[in-house]
């Protein structure tokens, strides 16, 4: 048993791969507590998707990926901010429309350059195993920077989450707290593409997190066990990918998908068995 | 200190496209409680939020406690919202709600002191929900839970506190509770100010009636303000005053 854990520690890609994933898992287990509860899954897969742009035209520049996908995403968020701001055109909207736009930008530049598509496609599926020693200082850096700022404003973005209305009637910059929110999310997105792939990392933003909503009472603890949960099905993911000879990034969202199902089928056993009411009115 | 609480002057608000609130001009004396009556549409939730300056104004300005309503003043004013403003399926606990109430004075990476947590634990102990501090926020009833947002307000330190419909889907023991929760803040110096259809409630414990709709109908004690001429002024023809178990609502046809 032993030997099967500690055998593919053996070499750099999984070390590098297994610090990686587990680092976003943290980051993305925060961001996603938000992301569940306020209802953000959508915007969250729409700057992912938007990201690609970015990650595509700095991959044929030359220029830094991330910063790419960074600038990409971000200026995505504020556009659908600007177009949904007016009222004309629904929130949703405005997210399904620029994101396909710049997803669709991402696609047509690598059309151009068939010889790098094979790197590109570890963007898009997620790719763990190949992450350089630099990847790592970036998501290092990236997922400490998340870390250091949710816990500086912990207590005025949960105000901002629970209760937007009264937060602001108190003097709290509601409108400022919502993009700081949003650049968090950006940032999070940006350093999970490459472990998960763009088309993946809503769900290792909203499924532990759903996960840890199932289990705890607390906003805190939701924000604990969903990072635990994150990294658990990095862990378990990757080895699979290992043994199984498939795809990181797809693993590990299966691990995460199956810790889901089961927990719900468990809390809903529970729930039934101890015929819990529900809120009173 | 100047003793109004609230001073509004020739007040216009535009909301979602359409004046709200027209020329109001109003002075809420410290330490008075006044219930503010109207038609649905008439502007009572939009002057709550006006005095919280969660609107923008067209014209008119709001002073508060003589003081232009800036973000250290407004501190000063707690808020209890309309229950359907506020996700109850947050897993948040009854003292993590009230510890928000000390939020905007905390600023960044401050923990809360010992003064904090008092200042939680007395706002539960004062609306009576200290035995629930544990308890999940959705856990709660209605009236329990307005009572917690009460004392969000309370620990906040807001000399003066804005009620929106608290007592809307609650039942009427709780309702009971809440406006005599009220009547004892009201003793310990708070000015209260809330929206209601409860005529019967307003007359019984409250200072001051206004009737509002979109323009100031009438402002003064209720029994001079709840006469059946004003009541239609601001009612139009859609106005039922019906009883319930004793008490007179005011509720609208059509």
């Amino acid at each position: 048993m032993a030997g099967y854990l500690l055998e593919p520690l053996e070499f750099g890609f999984m070390q590098r791969g297994l610090i990686a994933a587990v680092l976003v898992a943290i980051a993305c287990g925060i961001l996603g507590s938000f992301v569940v509860l306020k209802g953000l899954a959508f915007i969250g897969d729409g700057l992912a998707h938007a990201s690609f742009g970015g990650v595509a035209l700095a991959f044929v520049l030359g220029a830094n990926v991330y910063l790419g996908a960074f600038i990409f995403a971000m200026g995505t968020a504020l556009g659908i901010g600007a177009i949904s701001r007016r009222g004309r055109i629904r929130f949703d909207t405005a997210i399904g429309v620029l994101f396909s736009g710049t997803f669709a930008f991402g696609i047509l530049v690598i059309s151009r350059v068939e010889a790098y598509t094979v790197d590109l496609f570890g963007y898009l599926f997620g790719d763990v195993l190949s992450i350089t020693a630099g990847d790592l200082w970036t998501i290092g850096i990236l997922g400490a920077l998340v870390l250091l700022v949710v816990f500086a404003f912990y207590r005025q973005l949960l105000f901002v989450a629970f209760d937007p209305t009264v937060a602001a009637a108190s003097g709290l910059p509601a409108g400022a707290l919502n993009y700081l929110l949003l650049g968090l999310l950006g940032v999070t997105i940006v350093t999970s593409i490459q472990a998960v792939g763009i088309v993946m990392v809503v769900a290792l933003l909203v499924t532990p997190a759903a996960t840890a909503y199932l289990i705890t009472r607390r906003f805190h603890h939701m924000i604990l066990a969903s990072c635990a949960i994150g990294s658990l099905s990095a862990v378990l993911g990757i080895y699979l990918s290992y043994y199984a000879a498939a795809a990181s990034g797809a693993s590990i969202i299966l691990v995460a998908t199956a810790i889901f199902l089961v927990t719900l089928a468990v809390t809903g056993r529970v729930r039934k068995a101890a015929s819990i009411p529900g809120p009173s009115h | 200190m100047d003793d109004s609480a609230f001073s509004v002057r020739n007040l216009s608000v535009a909301y979602n496209g359409r004046r709200a609130l027209e020329g109001v001009t109003l002075e809420v004396a410290r330490g008075s409680m006044v219930g503010v009556i109207g038609p649905n549409g008439g502007g009572k939730s939009t002057l709550v939020k006006a005095l919280l300056g969660l609107v923008p104004y067209e014209a008119g300005e709001v002073e508060i406690l003589g003081r232009k309503p800036r973000r250290r003043v407004r501190r000063l004013v707690g808020y209890v919202p309309q229950r359907e403003e506020v996700d109850w399926n947050f897993p948040v606990s009854v003292f993590d709600v009230v510890m928000m109430g000390r939020v905007p004075a905390l600023g960044l990476l401050r923990q809360p002191s010992r003064r904090d947590r008092e200042l939680v634990t007395g706002a539960l102990e004062t609306v009576g929900m200290a035995d629930h501090a544990e308890a999940r926020i959705g856990e709660l009833s209605g009236g329990q839970q307005q009572r917690v947002f009460l004392a969000r307000a309370l620990a906040q330190e807001a000399e003066i506190l804005l009620l929106d419909e608290p007592v809307s889907g609650v039942d009427a023991l709780a309702q009971h509770e809440i406006f005599d929760l009220l009547r004892r803040l009201q003793d310990r110096g708070k000015t209260v100010l809330v929206t209601t259809h409860d005529l019967t409630c307003v007359t019984e414990r409250f200072n001051a009636a206004l009737l509002l709709n979109r323009r100031v109908v009438a402002y003064g004690p209720p029994d001079e303000v709840f006469t059946p001429e004003l009541l239609n002024a601001a009612y139009g023809s859609h106005l039922r005053i019906i009883d319930v178990g004793g008490r007179t609502v005011a509720i609208e046809e059509g």
